[in-house]
């Protein structure tokens, strides 16, 4: 592998010259896509190694979070995967509802697996498009995004914001899905696997695009398992595991769904799986919003599980009764106490287990949170990805691996 | 590889097939494609002529709010500057003169009030916080300027029309959100 090809020329005798060229991709390069450094030493085009710093967008998330209420961290999970913020924003309430034992009725449940399948096709969708984007193919980019768009607008309806998110509250939603949102989640429904199919019809068997992802920057299922790998790079390689099946979550155990696995673990084989995983998505939205529509009269009214000390009460109330003003005023200015515990509970991210490792020693705000970013865990093994390949594969190995800046430091 | 679980289904992942490996198959196929969209509706809009329609509760900058004859809703009782995240709202209290129930409802008032839009996130935390309804996130972003300085809201650039004087001013402020209307 690094055998040069310039060998034959001599340097001469304690020349301080290299053999090799020294090229900084990023922090800031338009390949990249994120704040990514990556030192790397090239023969020619051949990428001899590469040395990854990271910090660059470091925000210092996990110690922030040990000094705001509950409430104040879910803007702050917002900012880690910022491509899917609602599957961050769903994670962080299931994992404080797991140490304050808040039971979320069926209905959330069920609410909450739509948003969080939305943002991982939204996720998905920009993650495939890039990597096309980076093979020369800007056209499908720029198809899909549309779809995306609509994903935002469904976002937008319910909590306000397109981007970061700060979807839902401790123990369901902030209001209930109203008719705009179900209006724009069937037309989403009906008209994006038409879309999804153009899309693969673009790439899937394209000449250019087979030659470019298959055989490079695979990793097999051994050294994958060992980096620690999770979610869709994982799956590429050939083992099913999903959070989802494995340790379900948000009532996940009522979905069917299948498990799309590779075999290379190759960019192709992450192409493929994470667009195999669109259509279960599809699948699972289809499912849930069913589901959600069979509740009727009293029940398709129910959006949040009746926790008082967590959940803010109504506004009218707030304006009017005085309990409820009571309450208003201890859940913001964070004076309620937790229960004293340690909980990791963690969610399929779009791009991998994503947990929440939280300790609370019975105070107001977390003792300790930490944030397992799958992100951080392929960036490890990025190094290893890309010895040996040719500069312009290792840009498509780092979007195929889905690394998000904003993950990777924390 | 053992399976986890029954529940795998491997990707497909055929050879090229000859037809694919045709270069000119594949340009025909890439343009197929990419001439009917030429002729589809266009996706975008000509913003900043057009404008597309934000839903109710968007959350862009900041607006203090008025009751219907006028007098400002907030309290000053800090409760958003609390529940900010980011740290953004400062504010000083005052109280209320006599002669000057025109101008505030309630005794207590916010001679000052600062919003740091460099700082703010717009996560809605200081609308959801107010006990007032004094303070909401509005339909509109943030216009770029030169100066930093230029970013610190004071209550001049914060407060609502008021809605007897300027009362298309205040509508359009206001936009399609429903001003919920309190009991005291
Ligand atoms: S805006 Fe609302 S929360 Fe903030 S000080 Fe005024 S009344 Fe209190
Ligand atoms: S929107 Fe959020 S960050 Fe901005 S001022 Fe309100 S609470 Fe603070």
């Amino acid at each position: 592998m690094s055998e040069l090809i310039h060998q034959n020329i001599k340097l001469p005798e304690g020349s301080i010259e290299k053999q090799t060229t020294t090229l900084n991709l990023g922090p800031t390069h338009p390949a990249t896509h994120g704040v990514f450094q990556n030192i790397l030493e090239l023969d020619g085009e051949r990428i001899v190694s590469a040395d990854q710093t990271v910090g660059y967008i470091h925000r210092a998330f996990e110690k922030l979070a040990e000094r705001r209420p509950l409430y104040q961290i879910t803007p702050i999970t917002d900012r880690l995967n910022y491509c899917s913020s609602p599957i961050n924003n769903m994670g962080w309430h299931i994992t404080c509802e797991k140490l304050l034992g808040v039971q979320t009725p069926k209905r959330v449940d069920y609410m909450r697996v739509i948003i969080m399948e939305l943002a991982r096709v939204a996720d998905h969708l920009i993650c495939n498009s890039i990597v096309g984007v980076d093979t020369g193919a800007y056209t499908g980019f720029l198809y899909v995004m549309q779809y995306r768009e609509l994903i935002y607008e469904i976002y937008e309806e319910i909590c306000g914001s397109r981007l970061t998110t700060n979807i839902g509250r401790i123990g369901g939603f902030e209001r209930n899905f109203n008719g705009v949102v179900y209006e724009k989640l069937e037309r989403f429904l009906k008209e994006y696997p038409k879309v999804l199919k153009e899309f693969e019809n673009l790439f899937q068997r394209n000449r250019i695009f087979m030659e470019r992802t298959q055989g490079t920057g695979a990793i097999s299922a051994e050294r994958a398992l060992s980096y620690g790998f999770t979610g869709p790079n994982l799956r590429a390689t050939g083992v099913d595991y999903d959070v989802r099946v494995h340790n379900p979550y948000s009532s996940y155990e009522d979905f069917d769904f299948e498990i799309p696995v590779g075999s290379t673990g190759d960019n192709y084989d992450r192409f493929l799986v994470r667009n195999q995983e669109m259509w279960q998505s599809l699948s699972i939205i289809q499912q849930a919003y069913q589901k959600v529509q069979a509740f009727k009269g009293a029940d398709a009214e129910v959006y949040h599980a009746d926790v008082p000390e967590y959940y803010l009460p109504a506004k009218k109330d707030v304006y009017t009764k005085m309990e409820a003003l009571i309450w208003h005023f201890k859940i913001i200015m964070g004076e309620i106490e937790m229960p004293k515990g340690e909980v990791y509970q963690s969610v399929e991210g779009a791009n991998g287990e994503l947990g929440y490792y939280f300790i609370s020693d019975g105070g107001r705000t977390p003792y300790r949170l930490h944030f397992r970013r799958p992100c951080f865990i392929y960036y490890q093994a990025y190094s290893e990805l890309t010895q040996g390949a040719m500069l312009s594969d290792a840009v498509i190995t780092m979007s195929s691996l889905n690394l998000i800046a904003g993950e990777l430091d924390a | 590889m053992e399976r986890l679980t029954n529940r795998a289904k491997a990707v497909e992942r055929k050879p090229m097939t000859f037809l694919e490996s045709l270069y000119l198959w594949n340009i025909a196929k890439g343009m197929g494609i990419t001439l009917k969209h030429f002729f589809k509706k266009k996706a975008t809009i000509s913003y900043p002529e057009q404008k597309r329609e934000f839903s109710p509760v968007f959350r862009g900058l900041h607006v203090l709010n008025r009751d219907e004859e006028g007098r400002e809703n907030c309290t000053a009782c800090g409760l958003c500057a609390v529940a900010c995240p980011a740290e953004a709202i400062t504010m000083e209290a005052a109280e209320r003169l006599p002669g000057e129930e025109n101008l505030y409802r309630e005794e207590k008032y916010a001679a000052k009030y600062e919003i740091n839009m460099l700082r703010c996130i717009f996560c809605g935390l200081c609308e959801e916080a107010c006990p007032k309804d004094a303070i909401y996130l509005s339909e509109t972003f943030a216009p770029a300027n030169y100066q930093r300085q230029t970013f610190i809201y004071g209550k001049p650039d914060l407060l609502i029309p008021h809605p007897k004087e300027e009362p298309e001013l205040y509508a359009k402020a206001a936009g399609g959100r429903v001003v919920v209307k309190t009991g005291n």
